[in-house]
């Protein structure tokens, strides 16, 4: 029997959509061997509405717990109280996110514990006593089959490879108190600034409109503005040669350095194709790209290519999209 | 101030890997090895303090086997002080089991800070650096994209989802580097030649017992091919129409 901990990350008082997707993959190993799934959710007062929900997509308990010092992520407490919990749990498994946060939280939490960690997981199994995931190594272009026996395993699941699915269990509240004094944590998070809530995460976006050198400049991003806002749940992205520039922010970047994703659909501008920004995109489900040089690598992984000056064409599909939306 | 850095010696992305014979590794006959991309930056970031202070020592610390020493001087050709090896045969891919020997060589050392590059772009696990400093009982700050220093207290910047984090944290502290925070230098001659003469120690590593291992190794599903399917404005249409029915993502 399998017992699982999932990790449901919050932020702003929000339970954000990995931490769904981290439940969903505990419900999934748990029901392989009749075991148990223990959500985790931890916040500021009020955080604890969200058990409901977690309930909802598997979780037999949610443990919660809510203490003003929670309210923004707070890593040493956090942590703190997770290892303690999951200490306590005779767990096969602990999943986190491999977010901002869960890249921050796990290794702590696996530190804390002595036991092993791999994160960026696109696929777990149970292989007797030992835990068998899926982890992309050497920038994506190699799958590794990692084998953890330490219990339990630590795994940080990649965003959007476990699609939430409903799967409804009691969700019975069990109520805790965080590990130590959250206010007297050495690592302060003293402000967080988020853009327009409007903005979709890249992480999260189904659609991701990115943009390359090929854009010539800042003020051409418009032009992927106005085609994100036509798809209507799309997330601008950009190559670094576009960030390092300063056209766009660091945290657009998608590659190597910057953001893996992978969505429904990504649609690449001006972009030639380094292998570096491949690295971050090339497992996104439908690939366009929009290029005037014929020859660009981002044509040999393209499912679909259009070769031609981007200034013409983008306009063009901004208005077929706009067109084919409001028929849809 | 005392600077420790923990670099990678990783192989050069771009290229098609091969899986070695064994099964679990990749053929490395061939690959060019270099500095981390996350650990130049870590590198940099402590220079620049140096460049601030010249009375700051920077410490370059890199597990693995003897290869490890051409990318020790390379960074201190760029100007660090000198050099840590803990000797390997193979680097393991358990994070826990790096950190521990880490954290043994770095123990007692007197470090204000210790820094790391976020991940490694061939394990690409993204865990030692923050291992590290929980081993230590030190505060841990990760993927960092912005540093300030004032007196015993640091300030930074993290990126996340749509947004940005500002975190404040005591010295001595444990920090990983994000993309952004700085690019690194280019060894200029004079500091290659004066790496030759910088002191690297080597010592066997003391690894952490492991429970993290890769069995097998492959090479992902290529995508099938790229199809261009027009060229200009006009091709907009069947784009359109592919995306409805055969994508279904419109």
């Amino acid at each position: 029997m399998a017992n699982v901990f999932a990790f449901a990350e919050t932020r702003n008082g929000e339970l954000r959509k990995i931490g769904l997707e981290a439940v969903t993959a505990a419900r999934k190993i748990a029901d392989e061997t009749g075991g148990k799934v223990d959500a985790f959710i931890a916040g500021a007062p009020g955080v604890g509405a969200h058990a409901e929900q977690l309930a909802k997509y598997g979780a037999d308990t949610v443990i919660v717990v809510e203490h003003a010092g929670l309210e923004k992520y707070n890593p040493e407490a956090l942590a703190a109280t997770v290892a303690e919990r999951i200490r306590g749990g005779a767990y096969r498994i602990a999943i986190f996110p491999t977010s901002a946060l869960g890249s921050d939280l796990a290794p702590r939490v696996a530190a804390k514990l002595g036991v092993g960690l791999v994160t960026d997981v696109t696929a777990v199994n149970l292989d007797g006593d030992a835990v068998i995931v899926q982890h992309p190594v050497n920038i994506g272009k190699v799958m590794a089959t990692v084998k953890m026996t330490s219990q339990p395993a630590l795994i940080g699941i990649r965003p959007n490879m476990f699609t939430p699915v409903e799967n409804p269990r009691a969700g019975a509240v069990e109520r805790a108190e965080p590990v130590g004094d959250p206010s007297a944590s050495r690592v302060v998070v003293k402000e967080v600034k988020l853009g327009s809530s409007a903005k979709l995460d890249l992480g999260e976006a189904p659609v991701i409109v990115s943009g390359g050198r090929g854009l010539k400049g800042p003020e051409n991003f418009k032009l992927l503005e106005d085609l994100a806002a036509a798809f209507g749940n799309a997330a601008i992205g950009a190559t670094r040669v576009v960030t390092d520039e300063g056209w766009r922010p660091h945290s657009d970047q998608i590659g190597q350095t910057g953001r893996l994703v992978s969505p429904q659909l990504y649609v690449a501008v001006g972009i030639s194709g380094a292998i570096q920004h491949l690295a971050g995109m090339r497992t996104s489900r439908t690939i366009v790209a929009i290029n005037k040089d014929k020859e660009a690598p981002i044509f040999k992984i393209a499912d679909y290519g259009i070769v031609g000056d981007l200034f013409e064409i983008v306009p063009v599909l901004t208005a077929a999209v706009k067109e084919a939306k409001s028929h849809g | 101030m005392k600077i420790a850095v923990c670099i990678k010696r990783v192989p050069d992305m771009d290229v098609r890997f091969k899986i070695a014979p064994i099964g679990n590794a990749v053929d490395e006959a061939g690959l060019k090895f270099d500095i981390n991309d996350f650990d130049s930056w870590a590198v940099e970031a402590a220079l620049q303090i140096k460049d601030k202070d010249s009375a700051t020592e920077v410490v370059i610390v890199s597990l693995g086997s003897d290869s490890v020493q051409e990318t020790i001087r390379k960074a201190l050709a760029m100007g660090a002080d000198r050099g840590v090896e803990l000797k390997v045969a193979r680097i393991p891919f358990d994070g826990l089991a790096i950190a521990h020997a880490l954290a043994a060589e770095l123990k007692g050392g007197g470090f204000d800070l210790i820094l790391f590059g976020k991940q490694s772009a061939d394990s690409s696990n993204g865990a030692v650096g923050a291992m590290v400093g929980e081993l230590l009982g030190l505060p841990v700050v990760t993927a960092i994209s912005k540093l300030e220093l004032a007196g015993a207290t640091g300030s930074a910047k993290r990126e996340i989802e749509g947004g940005q984090e500002f975190v404040e944290f005591p010295l001595p502290a444990v920090l990983t580097i994000d993309q952004g925070l700085n690019t690194a230098r280019y060894p200029a001659l004079k500091g290659i030649m004066a790496a030759k003469k910088k002191p690297l120690d080597v010592r066997p590593a003391q690894l952490g017992e492991q429970s993290v291992s890769v069995t097998k190794m492959e090479l992902p599903p290529e995508r099938p091919a790229g199809r261009i399917i027009g060229e200009g404005a006009s091709a907009v249409p069947e784009l359109v129409g592919l995306l409805q029915t055969e994508a279904k993502v419109l």
